[in-house]
């Protein structure tokens, strides 16, 4: 692998840039690999990565129907945080965050990790108290938080309408210093390369059709490009896991709606931190390019068309107006949707299946992409070991019968 | 914007007036009490989720607040029919695919 430097780039300009190493193979799949990793987005590769650096497992193929990083990797809206209410979502979150704060090092990637501060407004006296009990909870687990009152937002966040006499006005806010936002593509283009350069295959373009079984083990998952052998295979398919559960002949818990974000026109620099609010409904933050990064709820019917209502759009909007009246004349540039796999209880399945050596990782539902590295992380940890890692066991399919939910709609149910 | 048609006012109206409820035709098993947690995690959680048809529950909340159902498409989006609860579906998987207009 290329090691990439400032000395390389000076380097690569003498030859005008022309000489660059691809960033990974486009190999043939071969006929048996130790583990199939289903899905090419960011958390399959951080798994495939994970796989091969942590565990040394190599002979490991990536699956991917399209082009990698190309599904809910590329239509987030990029925040990461770790403020979650119970331990068990709290430590798998914080796993992801301690990843990414030395992650542009580890992969030899600038994955643009941007620490500017997450901050979820409370409208109500309710959700204040909410806040308290959060934040305070984020402390115990050694997560940073603070709650901020109105004229700590305002030193923070100077364009925001903090009056008394909006629709819904703001009381206060949890703050999360560390949390921020990534660059969405690098993240799945750094594990993909540092996955590749250990060994990995990644198999764009190769659609699994269906999960071949010999009893009830796994043997293998039949693609368009043949039949690709493997003992040990992870799903990581997000939106169309539904689909893949279907093929291997059980049923999950989740269900696929649409999402959508949408970003404005590129501005100057006008918002240096990321406010979301559950109340009134949205999330911005401001990315490098100076584009406004714009997203809300879920539209709530069923769906897999990667576009979602007008209405979730207005009403979208409506919120980030309402908070942001200085906004109220950009205009806005791209809008589109991805499909995000949600659970009853706002948690990740990361688990075994009724099917010997099937493993699921899935449900991130609308706030996946902040907890990419973690997820691969511990998924490669299952994966290897053939039983959950520590961090994952909470996040069995088994919760569902047993009913030990982690209930974190309060913490992600709805803002992400 | 989908525009659905409601059985109960026998009218067309604007999504967003009503609101999505999930599959249909998931029964309540009848003796919850004699009911092994498996089968009430199922019936409580466990979804088709599929791509393609989906039978699911909608309620009418901002006109007749009644309960009925639709065949939709989860791709295109395309409703096929709407109807009644208690009604059965006339537009379904198998239905399509024997005329060999399955997607």
């Amino acid at each position: 692998m290329q090691h990439y430097s400032g000395f390389g780039l000076v380097k690569h300009a003498l030859s005008y840039h022309e000489n660059w190493q691809r960033a990974w193979r486009n190999p043939t799949p071969k006929k048996k690999y130790d583990i199939v990793i289903v899905g090419g987005g960011g958390h399959g590769l951080a798994t495939a990565y994970y796989l091969a650096k942590e565990h040394g497992i190599t002979n490991v193929a990536v699956v991917e129907k399209g082009w990698l990083g190309g599904g809910n990797t590329a239509r987030n809206t990029t925040i990461v945080r770790s403020n979650y209410l119970w331990d068990e979502a709290a430590w798998l979150y914080e796993h992801a965050m301690k990843l990414w704060e030395g992650l542009s090092q580890d992969l030899n990637y600038n994955v643009m990790y941007s620490q500017r501060g997450v901050m979820n407004l409370g409208h109500t006296l309710q959700d204040m108290r909410d806040i308290h009990r959060r934040v305070n909870a984020n402390r115990l687990n050694g997560i940073d938080g603070e709650v901020l009152d109105v004229n700590q937002i305002q030193e923070i966040v100077p364009i925001m309408d903090l009056s008394r006499n909006t629709r819904y006005p703001v009381l206060g806010a949890s703050w999360q210093p560390r949390g921020g936002v990534a660059r969405h593509d690098a993240v799945a283009w750094g594990f993909a390369r540092g996955a590749d350069s250990r060994g990995v295959d990644m198999l764009q373009q190769t659609e699994v059709t269906g999960i071949r079984k010999n009893g009830n083990k796994v043997v293998g998952v039949e693609t368009n490009r043949g039949f690709i052998a493997a003992d040990t295979v992870g799903v990581v398919t997000a939106g169309n896991s539904g689909v893949l559960a279907n093929m291997a002949g059980f049923k999950l818990p989740v269900e696929s709606h649409p999402l959508q974000a949408l970003v404005s026109e590129p501005m100057k620099p006008i918002l240096d931190t990321v406010v979301m609010s559950n109340k009134v409904h949205g999330y911005v933050s401001q990315s490098d390019k100076g584009d406004l990064v714009i997203g809300a709820g879920i539209d709530g019917y069923n769906g897999y068309g990667q576009r979602g209502s007008y209405s979730t759009i207005e009403h979208t909007l409506q919120a980030i107006v309402e908070m942001f009246p200085i906004f109220s004349r950009v205009r806005m540039n791209r809008q589109w949707g991805g499909i995000v796999d949600t659970c009853p209880d706002a948690c990740p399945i990361i688990s075994a299946t009724p099917v010997g050596g099937l493993f699921f990782n899935c449900g991130w539902g609308t706030g996946g992409f902040k907890a990419t590295p973690g997820s691969g992380n511990v998924f490669a940890a299952t994966l290897a070991a053939g039983k959950a890692h520590p961090l994952a066991a909470p996040f069995s399919i088994d919760r569902f019968i047993s009913g030990k939910l982690i209930d974190e709609h309060g913490a992600a149910g709805v803002a992400h | 914007m989908l525009h659905i048609y409601c059985p109960h006012c026998a009218e067309y109206r604007e999504e967003e007036e009503f609101r999505p409820k999930g599959e249909a035709h998931i029964a309540r098993p009848v003796e919850p009490e004699a009911t092994s947690d498996e089968d009430w995690g199922n019936y409580l959680f466990f979804r088709k989720n599929p791509r393609g048809l989906h039978h699911e529950l909608w309620y009418h909340a901002a006109g007749c607040r009644k309960f009925f159902n639709i065949t939709r498409d989860t791709v295109s989006y395309q409703i096929h029919e709407t109807y009644k609860v208690g009604q059965q579906p006339s537009v379904t998987k198998q239905a399509s695919s024997s005329k060999g207009a399955a997607k």
